[in-house]
Protein backbone atom coordinates (compact mmCIF):
# COMPACT_ATOMS: atom_id res chain seq x y z
CA UNK A 1 0.00 0.00 0.00
CA UNK A 2 1.54 3.61 -0.97
CA UNK A 3 0.09 6.65 0.80
CA UNK A 4 0.84 10.06 0.11
CA UNK A 5 -0.56 13.63 -1.23
CA UNK A 6 -2.13 14.31 -4.57
CA UNK A 7 -0.35 16.91 -6.63
CA UNK A 8 -3.12 18.00 -9.06
CA UNK A 9 -2.65 18.94 -12.65
CA UNK A 10 -4.80 19.43 -15.61
CA UNK A 11 -5.32 17.75 -19.26
CA UNK A 12 -2.11 18.15 -21.86
CA UNK A 13 1.60 18.09 -19.27
CA UNK A 14 3.71 18.18 -22.16
CA UNK A 15 7.20 16.80 -21.41
CA UNK A 16 8.17 20.44 -22.27
CA UNK A 17 6.26 21.45 -18.67
CA UNK A 18 8.12 18.74 -17.41
CA UNK A 19 11.92 19.58 -18.26
CA UNK A 20 11.94 22.01 -20.62
CA UNK A 21 14.57 21.47 -23.80
CA UNK A 22 15.95 24.37 -22.92
CA UNK A 23 17.59 22.80 -19.26
CA UNK A 24 19.06 19.92 -21.67
CA UNK A 25 22.51 21.34 -21.11
CA UNK A 26 22.08 19.65 -17.40
CA UNK A 27 20.71 16.13 -18.67
CA UNK A 28 24.11 14.90 -17.96
CA UNK A 29 24.33 16.34 -14.37
CA UNK A 30 20.59 14.86 -13.33
CA UNK A 31 20.53 15.84 -9.46
CA UNK A 32 20.74 19.63 -10.90
CA UNK A 33 18.22 18.50 -13.52
CA UNK A 34 16.14 17.73 -10.82
CA UNK A 35 15.65 20.71 -9.37
CA UNK A 36 13.50 22.17 -12.25
CA UNK A 37 10.96 19.04 -12.09
CA UNK A 38 7.33 20.20 -13.72
CA UNK A 39 8.47 23.52 -13.74
CA UNK A 40 6.56 24.86 -16.43
CA UNK A 41 3.28 23.55 -15.13
CA UNK A 42 4.07 24.67 -11.52
CA UNK A 43 7.46 26.58 -10.49
CA UNK A 44 6.73 25.50 -6.56
CA UNK A 45 6.03 21.77 -7.30
CA UNK A 46 9.65 21.14 -6.92
CA UNK A 47 10.17 22.93 -3.23
CA UNK A 48 6.71 21.11 -2.04
CA UNK A 49 6.93 17.38 -3.49
CA UNK A 50 7.62 15.04 -0.32
CA UNK A 51 8.68 11.32 -1.12
CA UNK A 52 5.77 9.44 -1.26
CA UNK A 53 3.73 11.63 -2.93
CA UNK A 54 1.82 11.84 -6.37
CA UNK A 55 1.16 13.24 -9.38
CA UNK A 56 -2.54 13.24 -10.52
CA UNK A 57 -3.09 14.50 -13.88
CA UNK A 58 -6.08 14.75 -16.29
CA UNK A 59 -5.97 13.66 -19.94
CA UNK A 60 -2.59 12.88 -22.42
CA UNK A 61 -0.10 13.41 -19.45
CA UNK A 62 2.96 13.03 -20.96
CA UNK A 63 2.97 14.08 -24.45
CA UNK A 64 5.38 15.53 -26.71
CA UNK A 65 8.87 14.75 -26.74
CA UNK A 66 10.29 11.21 -25.63
CA UNK A 67 12.83 12.47 -23.51
CA UNK A 68 13.14 10.48 -20.92
CA UNK A 69 14.23 12.38 -18.76
CA UNK A 70 10.57 13.41 -18.11
CA UNK A 71 9.89 10.28 -15.96
CA UNK A 72 13.40 10.06 -14.45
CA UNK A 73 13.02 13.36 -12.75
CA UNK A 74 9.68 13.24 -11.67
CA UNK A 75 10.93 9.47 -9.93
CA UNK A 76 13.53 11.27 -8.39
CA UNK A 77 11.74 13.91 -6.88
CA UNK A 78 10.28 10.76 -4.90
CA UNK A 79 6.64 10.73 -6.79
CA UNK A 80 5.62 6.96 -5.86
CA UNK A 81 3.66 6.54 -8.63
CA UNK A 82 1.43 8.86 -11.23
CA UNK A 83 -2.44 9.03 -11.97
CA UNK A 84 -3.84 10.56 -14.90
CA UNK A 85 -7.23 9.69 -16.87
CA UNK A 86 -4.83 9.40 -20.17
CA UNK A 87 -1.38 9.11 -20.55
CA UNK A 88 0.83 9.73 -23.77
CA UNK A 89 2.25 6.56 -25.48
CA UNK A 90 5.85 7.21 -25.51
CA UNK A 91 5.81 8.42 -21.88
CA UNK A 92 3.96 5.69 -20.13
CA UNK A 93 6.46 3.14 -21.72
CA UNK A 94 9.00 5.10 -20.58
CA UNK A 95 7.75 5.15 -16.66
CA UNK A 96 7.40 2.01 -16.52
CA UNK A 97 10.87 1.07 -17.97
CA UNK A 98 11.88 3.53 -14.91
CA UNK A 99 10.24 1.23 -12.45
CA UNK A 100 7.47 4.28 -12.24
CA UNK A 101 3.88 3.30 -12.15
CA UNK A 102 1.29 4.92 -13.96
CA UNK A 103 -2.19 4.37 -13.05
CA UNK A 104 -5.13 5.33 -15.69
CA UNK A 105 -8.40 6.16 -13.49
CA UNK A 106 -10.89 9.14 -13.27
CA UNK A 107 -8.76 11.47 -11.70
CA UNK A 108 -12.27 14.00 -11.91
CA UNK A 109 -12.52 12.27 -7.97
CA UNK A 110 -9.56 13.26 -6.77
CA UNK A 111 -8.79 17.18 -5.55
CA UNK A 112 -5.35 18.66 -5.15
CA UNK A 113 -3.85 18.11 -1.69
CA UNK A 114 -5.80 14.91 -1.01
CA UNK A 115 -4.20 11.63 1.32
CA UNK A 116 -4.18 8.92 -1.44
CA UNK A 117 -3.89 5.23 -0.55
CA UNK A 118 -2.82 3.21 -3.77
CA UNK A 119 -2.86 -0.82 -4.01
CA UNK A 120 -1.20 -1.46 -6.67
CA UNK A 121 -2.33 -5.42 -6.83
CA UNK A 122 -5.41 -4.89 -6.03
CA UNK A 123 -5.45 -1.99 -8.96
CA UNK A 124 -7.40 0.66 -6.19
CA UNK A 125 -6.78 4.14 -5.66
CA UNK A 126 -8.32 5.32 -1.87
CA UNK A 127 -8.89 9.27 -1.68
CA UNK A 128 -8.73 8.84 2.26
CA UNK A 129 -9.98 12.77 1.81
CA UNK A 130 -13.22 12.81 0.15
CA UNK A 131 -13.83 8.91 0.88
CA UNK A 132 -13.93 8.36 -3.30
CA UNK A 133 -12.95 4.53 -4.10
CA UNK A 134 -11.25 4.53 -7.43
CA UNK A 135 -9.92 1.32 -9.64
CA UNK A 136 -7.15 1.51 -12.41
CA UNK A 137 -6.89 0.14 -15.74
CA UNK A 138 -4.80 -2.86 -16.32
CA UNK A 139 -2.03 -2.97 -18.05
CA UNK A 140 -0.41 -4.77 -20.74
CA UNK A 141 1.21 -7.97 -18.80
CA UNK A 142 4.74 -7.42 -20.36
CA UNK A 143 4.87 -3.72 -18.93
CA UNK A 144 3.46 -5.36 -15.32
CA UNK A 145 6.22 -7.52 -15.01
CA UNK A 146 8.53 -4.83 -15.82
CA UNK A 147 7.07 -2.84 -13.64
CA UNK A 148 7.35 -5.84 -10.82
CA UNK A 149 11.35 -6.32 -11.78
CA UNK A 150 11.57 -2.24 -11.02
CA UNK A 151 12.05 -1.35 -14.34
CA UNK A 152 13.51 -2.65 -18.13
CA UNK A 153 16.70 -2.56 -17.01
CA UNK A 154 17.24 -5.24 -14.27
CA UNK A 155 14.56 -7.58 -15.77
CA UNK A 156 16.69 -7.55 -18.76
CA UNK A 157 19.09 -8.39 -16.55
CA UNK A 158 17.20 -11.12 -15.22
CA UNK A 159 15.94 -12.30 -18.34
CA UNK A 160 18.32 -11.48 -20.78
CA UNK A 161 15.49 -10.90 -23.53
CA UNK A 162 12.17 -9.95 -23.44
CA UNK A 163 9.54 -12.83 -22.51
CA UNK A 164 6.23 -12.03 -24.06
CA UNK B 1 -8.65 -11.17 -43.51
CA UNK B 2 -6.09 -8.61 -44.76
CA UNK B 3 -3.47 -6.42 -42.94
CA UNK B 4 -3.01 -2.60 -42.31
CA UNK B 5 0.26 -1.26 -43.12
CA UNK B 6 1.22 -1.44 -39.77
CA UNK B 7 -0.15 -5.30 -39.13
CA UNK B 8 1.94 -6.22 -43.00
CA UNK B 9 5.53 -4.78 -41.38
CA UNK B 10 5.35 -6.03 -37.49
CA UNK B 11 4.33 -9.58 -39.08
CA UNK B 12 7.16 -9.59 -41.38
CA UNK B 13 9.38 -8.23 -38.85
CA UNK B 14 8.06 -10.36 -35.96
CA UNK B 15 8.15 -13.81 -38.02
CA UNK B 16 3.78 -13.97 -36.60
CA UNK B 17 0.58 -13.12 -37.49
CA UNK B 18 0.74 -9.29 -36.06
CA UNK B 19 -2.90 -8.38 -35.53
CA UNK B 20 -3.60 -5.22 -34.01
CA UNK B 21 -3.62 -5.75 -30.23
CA UNK B 22 -1.23 -8.48 -30.23
CA UNK B 23 2.31 -7.62 -28.28
CA UNK B 24 4.62 -8.65 -30.48
CA UNK B 25 8.99 -8.93 -30.65
CA UNK B 26 10.04 -7.38 -33.90
CA UNK B 27 13.42 -7.37 -35.45
CA UNK B 28 14.51 -3.45 -35.54
CA UNK B 29 16.02 -2.37 -39.15
CA UNK B 30 17.70 1.04 -37.33
CA UNK B 31 18.08 2.24 -33.86
CA UNK B 32 19.16 5.93 -33.67
CA UNK B 33 19.38 8.14 -30.95
CA UNK B 34 20.29 12.06 -31.16
CA UNK B 35 22.10 14.38 -28.68
CA UNK B 36 19.64 15.43 -26.35
CA UNK B 37 18.60 12.04 -25.88
CA UNK B 38 21.45 10.02 -26.87
CA UNK B 39 23.75 10.16 -23.90
CA UNK B 40 21.03 9.14 -21.57
CA UNK B 41 21.13 5.99 -23.91
CA UNK B 42 24.66 5.35 -23.78
CA UNK B 43 24.42 5.45 -19.96
CA UNK B 44 21.79 2.73 -19.93
CA UNK B 45 23.27 0.80 -22.54
CA UNK B 46 26.41 0.42 -20.29
CA UNK B 47 24.09 -0.07 -17.11
CA UNK B 48 22.50 -3.02 -18.62
CA UNK B 49 25.59 -4.74 -19.41
CA UNK B 50 26.12 -4.93 -22.67
CA UNK B 51 29.48 -4.56 -24.08
CA UNK B 52 28.74 -4.37 -28.07
CA UNK B 53 25.60 -3.33 -30.21
CA UNK B 54 23.84 -5.65 -31.90
CA UNK B 55 24.26 -3.82 -35.32
CA UNK B 56 26.61 -0.94 -35.88
CA UNK B 57 25.80 -0.08 -38.99
CA UNK B 58 22.27 -0.21 -38.31
CA UNK B 59 22.75 2.46 -35.46
CA UNK B 60 23.21 6.11 -35.84
CA UNK B 61 24.20 8.78 -33.99
CA UNK B 62 23.01 12.12 -34.85
CA UNK B 63 24.27 15.85 -33.26
CA UNK B 64 21.50 18.16 -34.79
CA UNK B 65 19.47 19.85 -31.46
CA UNK B 66 23.08 21.26 -30.24
CA UNK B 67 24.45 22.11 -33.45
CA UNK B 68 27.07 23.52 -33.09
CA UNK B 69 27.36 23.47 -29.29
CA UNK B 70 26.11 26.42 -27.58
CA UNK B 71 27.68 25.46 -24.09
CA UNK B 72 29.77 23.00 -22.54
CA UNK B 73 27.46 20.60 -21.00
CA UNK B 74 26.26 20.06 -24.48
CA UNK B 75 29.85 20.05 -26.23
CA UNK B 76 30.55 16.85 -22.92
CA UNK B 77 27.40 15.30 -24.15
CA UNK B 78 28.64 15.66 -27.91
CA UNK B 79 32.07 13.98 -26.65
CA UNK B 80 30.19 11.68 -24.91
CA UNK B 81 28.14 10.46 -28.28
CA UNK B 82 31.38 10.45 -30.96
CA UNK B 83 33.68 8.69 -28.15
CA UNK B 84 30.78 5.74 -28.00
CA UNK B 85 30.57 6.09 -31.66
CA UNK B 86 34.24 4.93 -32.41
CA UNK B 87 34.31 2.57 -29.59
CA UNK B 88 31.41 0.88 -31.32
CA UNK B 89 31.42 1.45 -34.76
CA UNK B 90 27.88 3.11 -35.25
CA UNK B 91 27.37 5.25 -37.62
CA UNK B 92 27.46 8.95 -36.88
CA UNK B 93 26.14 12.25 -38.46
CA UNK B 94 28.17 15.35 -36.56
CA UNK B 95 27.17 18.68 -36.45
CA UNK B 96 26.38 20.42 -39.94
CA UNK B 97 24.83 17.14 -41.17
CA UNK B 98 21.27 18.12 -40.25
CA UNK B 99 18.61 16.85 -38.79
CA UNK B 100 18.04 13.54 -37.50
CA UNK B 101 15.00 12.48 -39.56
CA UNK B 102 16.13 14.04 -42.45
CA UNK B 103 18.95 12.21 -42.56
CA UNK B 104 16.93 8.92 -41.79
CA UNK B 105 14.68 9.63 -44.85
CA UNK B 106 17.59 10.37 -47.01
CA UNK B 107 20.32 7.80 -46.20
CA UNK B 108 19.12 5.37 -44.36
CA UNK B 109 15.13 4.71 -44.21
CA UNK B 110 13.27 1.89 -46.62
CA UNK B 111 9.78 0.57 -47.28
CA UNK B 112 8.99 -2.37 -44.53
CA UNK B 113 11.85 -1.28 -41.58
CA UNK B 114 11.02 -1.20 -38.46
CA UNK B 115 12.82 1.70 -37.69
CA UNK B 116 13.36 2.60 -33.33
CA UNK B 117 14.63 6.65 -32.38
CA UNK B 118 15.31 8.58 -29.05
CA UNK B 119 13.08 10.97 -30.35
CA UNK B 120 9.53 11.66 -31.14
CA UNK B 121 9.56 12.74 -34.16
CA UNK B 122 11.39 9.36 -35.58
CA UNK B 123 7.53 8.64 -37.01
CA UNK B 124 8.87 10.73 -40.12
CA UNK B 125 9.74 7.86 -41.68
CA UNK B 126 6.66 6.69 -42.40
CA UNK B 127 6.32 8.64 -44.89
CA UNK B 128 8.41 6.13 -46.90
CA UNK B 129 6.44 3.20 -45.60
CA UNK B 130 8.92 2.44 -42.85
CA UNK B 131 7.29 1.22 -39.21
CA UNK B 132 9.17 4.14 -37.34
CA UNK B 133 8.63 5.32 -34.06
CA UNK B 134 9.96 7.44 -30.87
CA UNK B 135 11.06 5.89 -28.13
CA UNK B 136 12.86 6.84 -24.63
CA UNK B 137 16.33 6.30 -24.26
CA UNK B 138 16.30 2.84 -22.02
CA UNK B 139 13.99 1.04 -24.40
CA UNK B 140 16.46 2.30 -27.17
CA UNK B 141 19.39 1.21 -25.56
CA UNK B 142 18.21 -2.04 -24.87
CA UNK B 143 17.04 -2.07 -28.79
CA UNK B 144 20.51 -1.30 -29.25
CA UNK B 145 22.07 -4.15 -27.65
CA UNK B 146 19.13 -7.13 -28.20
CA UNK B 147 18.41 -5.77 -32.08
CA UNK B 148 14.90 -5.67 -30.89
CA UNK B 149 11.85 -4.46 -29.40
CA UNK B 150 7.92 -5.25 -28.41
CA UNK B 151 5.09 -3.51 -29.67
CA UNK B 152 1.70 -3.84 -28.67
CA UNK B 153 0.47 -4.14 -32.59
CA UNK B 154 -1.61 -0.43 -33.40
CA UNK B 155 -4.73 -0.64 -34.59
CA UNK B 156 -4.70 2.01 -37.25
CA UNK B 157 -7.32 4.74 -38.68
CA UNK B 158 -7.34 5.48 -42.24
CA UNK B 159 -7.56 8.98 -43.56
CA UNK B 160 -8.35 9.19 -46.76
CA UNK B 161 -7.23 12.52 -48.41
CA UNK B 162 -9.07 13.63 -52.25
CA UNK B 163 -8.91 16.97 -53.71
CA UNK B 164 -6.74 19.42 -55.01
CA UNK B 165 -5.15 21.83 -52.83
CA UNK B 166 -6.05 25.53 -53.56
CA UNK B 167 -3.15 27.83 -53.99
CA UNK B 168 -0.88 29.33 -50.72
CA UNK B 169 -2.35 25.53 -49.41
CA UNK B 170 -0.89 22.25 -48.48
CA UNK B 171 0.15 19.48 -46.00
CA UNK B 172 1.08 21.27 -43.74
CA UNK B 173 -2.58 23.05 -43.25
CA UNK B 174 -3.84 19.48 -44.03
CA UNK B 175 -2.09 17.89 -41.03
CA UNK B 176 -3.03 20.68 -38.23
CA UNK B 177 -5.99 20.91 -39.77
CA UNK B 178 -6.32 16.80 -38.87
CA UNK B 179 -5.12 17.51 -35.81
CA UNK B 180 -7.13 20.17 -34.92
CA UNK B 181 -10.48 17.40 -35.72
CA UNK B 182 -9.23 14.52 -33.85
CA UNK B 183 -7.58 16.25 -30.95
CA UNK B 184 -3.72 15.95 -29.56
CA UNK B 185 -4.62 12.64 -28.40
CA UNK B 186 -7.09 11.67 -30.78
CA UNK B 187 -4.98 9.10 -31.77
CA UNK B 188 -3.32 7.63 -29.43
CA UNK B 189 -1.52 4.10 -29.23
CA UNK B 190 -2.91 3.89 -32.67
CA UNK B 191 -1.14 4.20 -36.09
CA UNK B 192 -2.31 6.83 -38.60
CA UNK B 193 -2.49 5.45 -42.41
CA UNK B 194 -2.82 7.79 -45.17
CA UNK B 195 -4.14 7.29 -48.39
CA UNK B 196 -6.89 8.88 -51.12
CA UNK B 197 -5.85 10.89 -54.61
CA UNK B 198 -4.31 13.62 -53.03
CA UNK B 199 -1.64 11.05 -51.10
CA UNK B 200 -0.91 9.53 -54.49
CA UNK B 201 0.05 12.44 -56.25
CA UNK B 202 2.13 14.09 -53.61
CA UNK B 203 5.81 14.13 -53.91
CA UNK B 204 7.88 13.18 -50.87
CA UNK B 205 8.45 16.31 -49.10
CA UNK B 206 4.86 16.63 -48.21
CA UNK B 207 4.31 13.19 -47.42
CA UNK B 208 7.05 13.43 -44.72
CA UNK B 209 5.61 16.82 -43.02
CA UNK B 210 2.41 14.73 -42.63
CA UNK B 211 4.05 12.03 -40.81
CA UNK B 212 5.95 14.07 -38.89
CA UNK B 213 3.31 15.50 -36.97
CA UNK B 214 1.19 12.21 -36.74
CA UNK B 215 2.68 12.19 -33.53
CA UNK B 216 0.80 15.49 -32.20
CA UNK B 217 -2.40 13.84 -32.43
CA UNK B 218 -0.55 10.83 -30.35
CA UNK B 219 0.23 8.20 -32.96
CA UNK B 220 2.78 5.81 -32.81
CA UNK B 221 3.02 5.69 -36.05
CA UNK B 222 2.46 7.75 -39.44
CA UNK B 223 2.16 5.65 -42.57
CA UNK B 224 2.11 5.94 -46.52
CA UNK B 225 2.05 3.28 -48.73
CA UNK B 226 5.66 2.85 -50.69
CA UNK B 227 4.84 3.48 -54.25
CA UNK B 228 5.92 4.68 -57.33
CA UNK B 229 6.53 7.84 -55.73
CA UNK B 230 8.72 6.33 -52.90
CA UNK B 231 10.71 4.28 -55.70
CA UNK B 232 11.34 7.88 -57.15
CA UNK B 233 12.78 9.61 -54.44
CA UNK B 234 14.73 6.89 -53.28
CA UNK B 235 16.14 6.32 -57.14
CA UNK B 236 16.79 10.10 -57.13
CA UNK B 237 19.12 9.54 -53.77
CA UNK B 238 20.99 6.35 -55.19
CA UNK B 239 18.69 4.74 -53.24
CA UNK B 240 16.84 2.91 -55.62
CA UNK B 241 17.75 -0.86 -54.42
CA UNK B 242 16.39 0.18 -51.36
CA UNK B 243 12.92 0.40 -53.05
CA UNK B 244 9.84 -2.16 -52.19
CA UNK B 245 6.24 -2.04 -52.86
CA UNK B 246 4.28 -2.09 -49.67
CA UNK B 247 0.38 -1.46 -49.88
CA UNK B 248 -2.46 -2.36 -47.59
CA UNK B 249 -4.84 -5.02 -48.35
CA UNK B 250 -8.31 -3.82 -49.31
CA UNK B 251 -9.66 -5.37 -46.85
CA UNK B 252 -7.79 -4.73 -43.68
CA UNK B 253 -9.57 -3.18 -40.39
CA UNK B 254 -9.67 -0.16 -39.33
CA UNK B 255 -10.48 1.24 -36.48
CA UNK B 256 -12.19 4.44 -38.15
CA UNK B 257 -11.90 6.16 -41.74
CA UNK B 258 -11.88 10.20 -41.78
CA UNK B 259 -12.15 11.99 -45.14
CA UNK B 260 -10.77 15.07 -45.81
CA UNK B 261 -11.55 16.89 -49.03
CA UNK B 262 -8.73 19.16 -49.21
CA UNK B 263 -10.09 21.77 -51.76
CA UNK B 264 -12.13 22.93 -49.02
CA UNK B 265 -9.07 23.73 -46.95
CA UNK B 266 -7.65 27.22 -45.97
CA UNK B 267 -4.19 27.99 -44.12
CA UNK B 268 -4.38 26.77 -40.82
CA UNK B 269 -2.51 27.94 -37.60
CA UNK B 270 -1.64 26.17 -34.40
CA UNK B 271 -2.43 28.53 -31.21
CA UNK B 272 -0.44 28.83 -28.13
CA UNK B 273 0.02 26.48 -26.35
CA UNK B 274 -1.03 23.29 -27.71
CA UNK B 275 -0.97 22.12 -31.35
CA UNK B 276 -4.85 20.75 -31.46
CA UNK B 277 -5.73 24.72 -30.89
CA UNK B 278 -6.04 25.22 -34.39
CA UNK B 279 -8.10 28.79 -36.32
CA UNK B 280 -7.01 29.98 -39.95
CA UNK B 281 -5.10 32.12 -40.50
CA UNK B 282 -7.33 34.83 -41.93
CA UNK B 283 -8.94 34.43 -38.58
CA UNK B 284 -5.81 35.93 -36.41
CA UNK B 285 -5.08 38.95 -38.67
CA UNK B 286 -3.27 41.69 -36.31
CA UNK B 287 -1.73 39.25 -34.13
CA UNK B 288 2.29 40.52 -34.08
CA UNK B 289 4.65 38.37 -34.51
CA UNK B 290 8.61 39.49 -33.66
CA UNK B 291 10.49 35.81 -34.98
CA UNK B 292 9.75 33.95 -37.80
CA UNK B 293 11.38 30.38 -38.33
CA UNK B 294 11.06 28.34 -41.50
CA UNK B 295 13.19 25.21 -41.10
CA UNK B 296 12.19 21.68 -39.11
CA UNK B 297 11.99 18.26 -39.52
CA UNK B 298 8.36 19.08 -40.36
CA UNK B 299 8.86 21.57 -42.88
CA UNK B 300 12.65 22.61 -43.34
CA UNK B 301 12.71 20.56 -46.96
CA UNK B 302 14.04 22.05 -50.36
CA UNK B 303 10.24 22.49 -51.39
CA UNK B 304 9.27 24.14 -48.35
CA UNK B 305 12.56 26.74 -48.83
CA UNK B 306 11.41 27.31 -52.11
CA UNK B 307 7.79 27.78 -51.04
CA UNK B 308 9.10 30.75 -48.57
CA UNK B 309 11.55 32.04 -51.10
CA UNK B 310 8.77 32.71 -53.86
CA UNK B 311 6.71 34.73 -51.39
CA UNK B 312 9.51 36.67 -50.32
CA UNK B 313 11.42 37.15 -53.66
CA UNK B 314 12.16 41.23 -54.03
CA UNK B 315 10.34 41.42 -50.57
CA UNK B 316 11.75 42.60 -47.42
CA UNK B 317 10.89 41.07 -43.93
CA UNK B 318 9.20 43.58 -41.23
CA UNK B 319 11.33 45.71 -39.50
CA UNK B 320 10.21 44.27 -36.63
CA UNK B 321 9.93 40.80 -37.33
CA UNK B 322 12.96 38.92 -37.53
CA UNK B 323 13.06 35.77 -39.85
CA UNK B 324 15.29 32.79 -38.86
CA UNK B 325 15.88 29.46 -41.76
CA UNK B 326 17.47 26.82 -41.04
CA UNK B 327 17.40 24.27 -43.57
CA UNK B 328 16.94 20.33 -42.54
CA UNK B 329 20.29 18.58 -44.17
CA UNK B 330 23.22 19.44 -45.74
CA UNK B 331 22.00 18.40 -48.91
CA UNK B 332 18.97 20.22 -48.49
CA UNK B 333 21.04 23.41 -47.71
CA UNK B 334 23.67 22.89 -50.80
CA UNK B 335 20.94 22.17 -53.04
CA UNK B 336 18.84 25.88 -52.12
CA UNK B 337 22.14 27.17 -52.36
CA UNK B 338 22.44 26.29 -55.76
CA UNK B 339 18.63 27.00 -56.81
CA UNK B 340 18.82 30.95 -55.16
CA UNK B 341 16.77 30.45 -52.99
CA UNK B 342 19.02 31.04 -49.66
CA UNK B 343 20.32 34.37 -51.42
CA UNK B 344 16.32 34.97 -52.05
CA UNK B 345 15.96 34.94 -48.72
CA UNK B 346 18.95 36.16 -46.94
CA UNK B 347 18.70 39.82 -49.48
CA UNK B 348 14.47 39.57 -47.62
CA UNK B 349 16.21 39.39 -44.50
CA UNK B 350 16.54 36.26 -43.10
CA UNK B 351 19.16 34.75 -40.98
CA UNK B 352 20.11 31.52 -42.41
CA UNK B 353 21.57 29.07 -39.46
CA UNK B 354 23.47 26.17 -40.54
CA UNK B 355 21.42 22.54 -41.11
CA UNK B 356 19.89 21.30 -37.19
CA UNK B 357 17.11 21.91 -35.46
CA UNK B 358 17.53 25.46 -35.33
CA UNK B 359 15.53 26.98 -32.45
CA UNK B 360 13.41 24.38 -32.22
CA UNK B 361 13.37 23.51 -29.19
CA UNK B 362 14.67 26.86 -27.38
CA UNK B 363 18.20 25.70 -26.63
CA UNK B 364 20.04 28.30 -28.90
CA UNK B 365 20.00 30.10 -32.36
CA UNK B 366 16.14 32.13 -31.95
CA UNK B 367 15.54 31.84 -27.55
CA UNK B 368 12.34 33.98 -27.42
CA UNK B 369 11.71 37.14 -25.05
CA UNK B 370 9.67 37.45 -22.51
CA UNK B 371 5.69 37.83 -24.35
CA UNK B 372 7.13 37.66 -27.59
CA UNK B 373 5.45 35.69 -30.58
CA UNK B 374 7.00 33.32 -32.60
CA UNK B 375 5.80 32.07 -36.15
CA UNK B 376 7.50 28.78 -36.54
CA UNK B 377 7.14 26.21 -38.98
CA UNK B 378 7.55 23.18 -36.48
CA UNK B 379 5.36 20.54 -34.93
CA UNK B 380 5.19 21.87 -31.61
CA UNK B 381 4.24 24.78 -29.69
CA UNK B 382 4.18 23.74 -26.12
CA UNK B 383 4.81 26.51 -22.74
CA UNK B 384 8.61 27.03 -23.20
CA UNK B 385 9.21 25.37 -26.41
CA UNK B 386 11.26 27.77 -27.41
CA UNK B 387 13.34 28.22 -24.61
CA UNK B 388 11.16 30.86 -22.55
CA UNK B 389 7.94 30.02 -20.88
CA UNK B 390 6.60 33.99 -21.62
CA UNK B 391 6.75 33.68 -25.14
CA UNK B 392 4.24 32.20 -27.64
CA UNK B 393 4.55 29.62 -30.55
CA UNK B 394 2.09 29.64 -33.45
CA UNK B 395 2.70 26.99 -35.89
CA UNK B 396 1.94 27.18 -39.50
CA UNK B 397 3.05 26.30 -43.15
CA UNK B 398 5.86 27.71 -45.20
CA UNK B 399 3.94 29.93 -46.81
CA UNK B 400 2.38 31.21 -43.95
CA UNK B 401 5.62 31.90 -42.28
CA UNK B 402 7.25 33.73 -45.37
CA UNK B 403 3.40 36.16 -45.69
CA UNK B 404 3.76 36.42 -41.74
CA UNK B 405 7.55 37.78 -42.30
CA UNK B 406 6.82 40.32 -44.50
CA UNK B 407 3.82 42.12 -42.86
CA UNK B 408 4.65 41.47 -39.12
CA UNK B 409 1.28 40.08 -38.31
CA UNK B 410 -0.22 36.63 -39.35
CA UNK B 411 -0.82 36.61 -42.53
CA UNK B 412 -3.19 34.43 -44.82
CA UNK B 413 -0.14 33.72 -47.31
CA UNK B 414 -2.97 34.31 -50.47
CA UNK B 415 -2.74 37.75 -49.48
CA UNK B 416 0.56 38.00 -50.38
CA UNK B 417 0.80 35.43 -52.94
S1 LIG C 1 13.63 19.96 -35.59
FE1 LIG C 1 12.55 20.20 -33.66
S2 LIG C 1 11.03 18.60 -33.62
FE2 LIG C 1 12.51 18.07 -35.23
S3 LIG C 1 13.99 16.73 -34.23
FE3 LIG C 1 14.77 18.81 -34.08
S4 LIG C 1 14.03 19.58 -32.09
FE4 LIG C 1 12.84 17.75 -32.61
Amino acid sequence: MLTGRAFKFGDNISTDHIIPGRLAHLRSNLPELAKHVMEDADPTFASRVKAGDFIVAGNNFGLGSSREHAPLVIKMAGVRAILAKSVARIFFRNAINLGLPVLICNTALIDDGDELEVDLAAGTVKDATNGNQLTFSKIPEVMLRILDEGGLIPYIKKYGDFKV
Amino acid sequence: MGKTLAEKILSQKSGSEARAGDIVIAKVDLVFAQDTTGPLTVRQFQTSGFERLANPPKTALFLDHAAPSPNYGLSNDHKLLRQFARQTGCLIYDVGNGICHQIVAESLAKPGDVIIGADSHTVTAGGLGAFATGMGSTDTAIALGLGKTWFQVPKSIMIVVSGNFPEGVGAKDLILHLIGQIGADGATYQALEFSGDTVDNMTMSPRLTIANMAVEAGAKAGLFAADKTTQDYLASLGRGNHYQSLFPDTDAIYEQTINIDVANLEPTVSQPHTVDNIALARELKGAKIQQVFIGTCTNGRLEDLAVAANILKGKKCHPETRLIVAPASRQIMLAAIKAGYIQTLIEAGAVVLPPGCGPCIGLHQGVLGDGESCLSTANRNFKGRMGNPNAFIYLGSPATAAATAITGEITDPREVM
